[in-house]
């Protein structure tokens, strides 16, 4: 128990509850503006969280009266956040199904840059027929394929955050170079899905590599759960073995999140009405919940990514009642980057040649 | 009527126009140069702040160029960061269309716009080469003749999904349960490029939809702006060329059934300012000289002669080849459409001046457009805009992040004084402030 608890929190329209909008609290229209996830973000920073993560899909979400039909694209809405934050980490769910990876490596080191080491990414694919059909390129393919695909887009993706060394950047002014080439690499990928030249647009991001997460929502996500060096594992039950299946897939073995929906009163008959409509694994008090994460803890998890039923009223009350019951204080956490952050060691580059670089 | 004058900054790039060696250069790729470079265009009340792309590293004779800045960030997450510390200043990215799909595209910048209040532009470009394909899955699989077809494609499906719902869709009725109609953002299109279909999930900004640009100079390219570019970022800033250029692509409005003023012809423009003409001569000789160096005059005459120039001496006479038409020495940069002429201009030039290969290229090819005192600048402009060589400019400093404080100090109270620019911005989107309806 003396490791320190990791948390996150979910963004995603107005909360995971699809009436969330409804509520009293809630101005709808700053879904769009991006205002209402940053002040869920702030909150959760001022409270010493250390992670957000921000749903997307690249289809939009289902056309339905009742529920948020509309989305920001993640990527842009954590950059939106970056400026306005310092501590907290910014990861955006990215699919890679039908995106270009050169894309999507650029796209991550970017967050890390405007966010000053504090970007990474949920790593996802896109199985619907929704999503095949909006870009028009493929037909939909099973999931077990799609993240074996996955796995060369976050291993591509490492390699052209290596393809520029730390210190390629010279601007030496007695030669007339800016940065000195053989500290720059074409990675030459090949894989069965794609092949790729390289070096990367951008210069070696401040973390070296943003960090990489998977959500292991299904059987298939698990293989690539290996690769990640975060894991959100949805729901609490039989924790332990599934702990077990994530590390036992990796050499170097990600920190792992149990990923929970939750939904906080502590009057439970108040919490049952609000949980109506929506599908959650904790409706109730704080006490309760804490009592939970110190079980999944010791059950081996890193720690808990909390996906809260609405950012208005459950964001609140996670920072200023769960957190402290938790020990989590926003001083807790030294360091500049994210992976600071975690205990997390910058990766050495794995193409740099030479003492001191 | 006094027309009223555009402005617009451009990150420096990279290529030789940014001068990377000088002590008050900053860095290229830390958010606070953004931020900087960002905030004096709002402090300056310019309509909006350019970020260009870049998909591949560029390369001399099969070898990463390395004399000129390298690398950049991507630039519509840079924008939406900026989106969080500007207020008024539109945000523009530019985002090619052969390595991206509209649906994606549409998706980033509608983000973009609605985080921004509605200040979003997309610079479409086009791309075809190889050379940059070998960094995507797809590669380089586009005809040249092709790129237009498939931008204008990509621009037209774009379009339509901006356009797929109405303000009226968003409905946000919390006692009825209804936060947008149902059945909103459906779209369909089969095309030579796309064939496409599913629900866009993003209403319109406060600007209705983002403003397009385009930076194509082509006939192919004009058509394509005249057809549905709401700003042209030329290359033309000269006075002659560019009224030259203005009538042609306004002359062009009129087959697809659009207004004159519905175009901005904004030509990328450089600007020297100190306090005296002669001052602001002698400083601009100052830049040109940093901006080229012995080994990039050398480069950059490998450009224009299409073969290896390495054993030539930059201080020394040009070289007195003939240039190889077609090459590809260099990859990843536009080259010259007609070298011949551009040699045989270097070299008279050369011989009635005495100069070498550096003094000739730094003479002959980095001229800046506005040299002079502030008072000589404003009036220059502003005959510009008058005389219908321009719209207005896309100015492009030297320096990073500092290159434009002194325009902005000192040549833009000016512009104010003479009522040809804003002294505060009237509305919040770009749209309002181009003059373009919502």
């Amino acid at each position: 128990m003396s490791r320190r608890l990791i948390t996150a929190i979910e963004i995603d329209g107005a909360g995971g509850h699809p009436g969330a909008w409804r509520g009293p609290e809630v101005d709808p229209g700053a879904i769009l503006t991006g205002e209402l996830a940053l002040r869920a973000v702030q909150r959760a920073e001022e409270a010493g969280v250390d992670i957000a993560t921000f749903v997307d899909t690249l289809e939009a979400p289902a056309d339905s009266a009742g529920a948020v039909s509309v989305r920001l694209d993640a990527l842009g809405l954590a950059a939106r956040i970056a400026p306005s934050t310092s501590r907290i980490g910014l990861l955006p769910t990215l699919t890679v199904t039908h995106t270009e990876p050169f894309h999507v490596q650029a796209q991550v080191a970017t967050l890390d840059w405007v966010s000053s080491g504090r970007g990474g990414w949920v790593a996802d694919v896109s199985t619907s027929a929704e999503a095949a059909s909006v870009i028009g390129r493929r037909e939909p393919a099973p999931a077990a394929e799609l993240w074996r695909e996955a796995r060369y887009v976050v291993d591509v993706s490492r390699r052209l955050w290596d393809s520029w060394d730390d210190d390629a950047i010279i601007r030496d002014a007695s030669t007339g170079r800016f940065v000195d080439r053989d500290r720059l690499h074409y990675v030459d990928y090949e894989s069965p899905a794609f092949s790729i030249k390289g070096p990367s647009i951008v210069p070696r991001p401040p973390q070296g590599h943003p960090l990489t997460a998977v959500k292991v929502s299904t059987r298939e996500a698990l293989e690539a759960a290996g690769d990640a060096e975060l894991v959100l594992l949805p729901g609490s039950v039989d924790l332990e073995r599934r702990i077990a299946a994530v590390r036992g897939g990796s050499t170097e073995s990600p920190l792992v999140l149990v990923s929970v929906a939750v939904l906080l009163d502590e009057d439970q008959a108040a919490a049952e009405r609000r949980a109506e409509g929506g599908s959650f694994d904790y409706i109730g008090g704080v006490e309760g919940l804490a009592a939970l994460v110190r079980e999944w803890q010791t059950a081996g998890a890193d720690g808990v990514h909390f996906r809260p039923a609405s950012l208005e009223i459950d964001v609140p009350v996670i920072a200023e009642k769960l957190l402290p019951l938790l020990k989590v204080t926003a001083a807790d956490r030294p360091g500049t980057t994210l992976r600071n952050r975690l205990g997390l060691s910058r990766p050495a580059n794995r193409y740099a040649k030479g003492a001191g670089r | 009527m006094t027309k009223q004058i555009h402005l617009a900054a451009h990150f420096p790039g990279v290529n030789n126009t940014t001068v990377w060696a000088d002590p008050e250069s900053g860095s290229q790729i830390d958010f606070a140069s953004f931020k900087h470079l960002a905030a004096t265009a709002e402090r300056g009340t310019f309509d909006f702040f350019f970020l260009a792309e870049g998909l591949r590293l560029r390369e001399v004779k099969g070898r990463i160029h390395d004399l000129d800045v390298v690398g950049r960030p991507e630039s519509l997450t840079v924008l939406s960061a900026l989106a969080a510390v500007t207020t008024h200043l539109g945000l523009a990215a530019t985002v090619n269309s052969t390595f991206n799909e509209p649906y994606e595209l549409a998706k980033r910048i509608a983000t973009l716009d609605h985080l921004s209040g509605g200040r979003a532009a997309w610079n479409v470009v086009t791309s075809w080469d190889a050379f940059t394909g070998e960094n995507f899955r797809r590669g380089g699989y586009l005809d040249k003749a092709d790129r237009y077809v498939r931008a204008q494609e990509s621009l037209r499906i774009v379009r339509k999904l901006w356009a797929s719902w109405s303000d009226e869709d968003v409905v946000l009725d919390k006692e009825g349960g209804v936060f947008a109609r149902e059945g909103t953002g459906a779209f369909a299109d089969d095309g030579a490029h796309f064939s496409i279909q599913g629900r866009f999930g993003l209403p319109p900004s406060p600007q209705g939809r983002p403003v397009v640009i385009q930076a194509g100079d082509s006939d192919q390219g004009r058509d394509f702006a005249a057809s549905g570019a709401d700003v042209i970022f030329s290359r033309h800033g000269s006075f002659a060329a560019g009224q030259t250029f203005y009538k042609d692509v306004k002359d062009r409005l009129a087959k697809h059934g659009r207004s004159e003023d519905s175009l901005k012809i904004m030509p990328a423009v450089t600007v020297v300012v100190a306090d005296t003409d002669d001052e602001a001569v002698e400083k601009a000789r100052h830049i040109r000289e940093q901006q080229v160096s012995g080994p990039t005059a050398i480069v950059l005459a490998e450009l224009i002669w299409g073969r290896d120039l390495s054993s030539y001496d930059p201080d020394g006479p040009l070289p007195s080849e003939d240039p190889v038409v077609g090459s590809n020495i260099t990859q990843g940069r536009t080259g010259f459409n007609d070298p011949a002429t551009i040699i045989k201009e270097w070299r008279e030039a050369a011989e009635a001046n005495n100069w070498s290969l550096r003094q000739t290229v730094i003479n002959q090819q980095n001229r800046q457009t506005f040299i002079g005192s502030p008072s000589t600048v404003a009036t220059e402009m502003n005959h510009h805009v008058q005389e219908n060589a321009a719209d207005g400019f896309v100015l492009v400093p030297h320096l990073t992040p500092g290159g434009l404080d002194d325009f902005v100090d000192r040549v833009v109270p000016l512009l104010r004084e003479r009522g040809v620019f804003r002294s505060e911005y009237s509305g919040t989107t770009l749209r309002s402030h181009l003059g373009l309806p919502r």
